[in-house]
């Protein structure tokens, strides 16, 4: 079922204490703000979040973590700069960490979506992080046995909304969106703008509704179009 | 092993990072479709020529990345994989994550190129951790890039700061692939590596016979094509 909400905090009201969550984007490119600082007054705690990083700064899923209501990160590149709150709750033994490459983050969290029950890849072969898990010779290179991602919930970033949930982001603000969409048992996306019903080109449709549980519109929240390159019509 | 049938290619002085770049540009076929990884790699970007019709990738998500962007094309939105501003050429072309790993992943990326802690000399990258005790993993796209592209280059330095080989016989840093450094672009020499062992393509101020005294792993000379 689609449901249209008026605010951020409406649409995440439902996520429960112990919840895998989903969130999309990468640096601050498709990262929902406004969703996950809902989130964090929502108050929903004992989390596993699934997100590339860990948090940046002192904001979005920064705070999260530096408010204790993250048990566990499924990411791949929680070191960053400025990433220290989740570097203080790791040093201090206080968050679990699945540390995963970017590539089979991004292909479990697929498979889920997919219905598929594993895969077998060549990344990660003969590394610590395919310590313990299942191998295989596949055409003369060893892979790597790896499984699906799943979430209660995925809050996510795009650009518009039509009536029918059907969503179109914005250049590499994509990134996780659509697949994070598909994995998770429900999903919340932030769009910047909500289109009539057959305003958006059913060609163009990057995510279709059928993933799409609650939309909420955030003014601003995707970039002004006027910034693109003028070189580029 | 015979380290006086010379083949290779050598110039008077070590290369600096911009000649070094230069060099690896050039060796790009034309028509490529290229992943260039964070830090020195992306150097090479400076030196890619129009008629070269390089096609840049950024694992976040698109094909077609022009160059940094600046002033006012700068766009929150359009990042590249170390999450600078970057533009977007004519012909680009974007997609979600899972679909810019399956470029990676799938074979279709003719070359990426990548920094490197040590590279054996069966060509094991090691470049996504230290392994330290306390310091916090992150691995990000690194070993779908060293798996996944035809070619794998590396761009570094042949030594430490303290004088070590970064070419190894076996790497003491934990691994990010196994047996896929193709080439290793440093400033003392160019070499290919392989299950055959190390081949020497060219030297920088220094003859095959001091870069054996560097390198702790049997040197051959290229030989002539």
């Amino acid at each position: 079922m689609l449901n249209f909400v008026d605010s951020v905090q409406a649409a995440v009201a439902g996520i429960k204490d112990g919840s895998t969550v989903m969130i999309g984007g990468f640096g601050n490119a498709g990262q929902p703000f406004e969703l996950i600082d809902a989130l964090l007054e929502c108050g929903a705690t004992d989390l596993t979040v699934v997100n590339n990083n860990a948090g940046q700064g002192d904001q979005g899923l920064a705070l999260l973590i530096k408010e204790g209501r993250v048990k566990k990160m499924i990411c791949s590149f929680p070191r960053q700069s400025d990433s220290w709150h989740f570097d203080a709750k790791y040093k201090a033994g206080e968050i679990e960490l699945e540390l995963v490459p970017q590539g089979n983050l991004a292909e479990r969290i697929r498979a889920a979506g997919a219905g598929i029950g594993g895969f077998f890849t060549p990344t990660g072969y003969g590394t610590m992080l395919a310590e313990g898990k299942e191998t295989r010779i596949i055409d003369g290179r060893g892979q790597v046995f790896e499984t699906p991602i799943h979430a209660d919930v995925a809050l996510i970033k795009a650009l518009k909304a039509d009536g029918k949930g059907n969503l179109v982001y914005r250049k590499t603000a994509r990134n996780f969106g659509p697949i994070m969409a598909a994995a998770a048992k429900h999903t919340i996306a932030q769009v910047s703008e909500i289109v009539p019903t057959g305003g958006l080109d059913p060609e163009n449709v990057v995510t279709p509704g059928i993933y799409v549980n609650t939309i909420v519109k955030v003014a601003g929240s995707g970039s002004p179009a006027a910034n693109t390159n003028p070189k580029v019509a | 092993m015979s380290l006086t049938e010379t083949s290779i290619k050598s110039s008077e002085t070590p290369l600096g990072r911009d000649d070094l770049a230069r060099l690896v540009a050039k060796d790009i076929a034309p028509g490529s479709f290229v992943n260039l990884g964070i830090g020195q790699p992306t150097l090479v970007s400076n030196y890619l020529t129009e008629e070269q019709n390089i096609t840049l990738h950024t694992e976040n998500g698109m094909l077609g990345m022009g160059p940094e962007a600046t002033g006012d094309q700068i766009d929150e939105d359009l990042i590249n994989a170390g999450k600078i501003p970057v533009t977007e050429l004519p012909g680009a072309s974007y997609f979600h994550h899972a679909d810019s790993f399956a470029i990676m992943r799938g074979g279709h990326l003719d070359i990426c190129v990548l920094g490197a802690f040590q590279v054996s000399a069966n060509g094991d990258l090691a470049n996504w951790h230290t392994g330290a005790p306390g310091a916090i993993p992150a691995v990000g796209g690194a070993m779908d890039l060293a798996t996944g592209a035809k070619d794998v280059f590396v761009m570094m330095t042949l030594l430490t700061r303290e004088g070590a080989s970064k070419i190894v016989e076996a790497c003491t840093y934990p691994v990010t692939g196994v047996g896929c450094v193709t080439r290793v672009y440093t400033d003392k020499g160019v070499f290919l590596t392989g299950p055959e062992g190390v081949t020497v393509r060219e030297t920088f101020g220094c003859t095959l016979e001091e870069l054996q005294e560097l390198v702790p792993v049997p040197l051959k000379a290229a030989t002539a094509a």
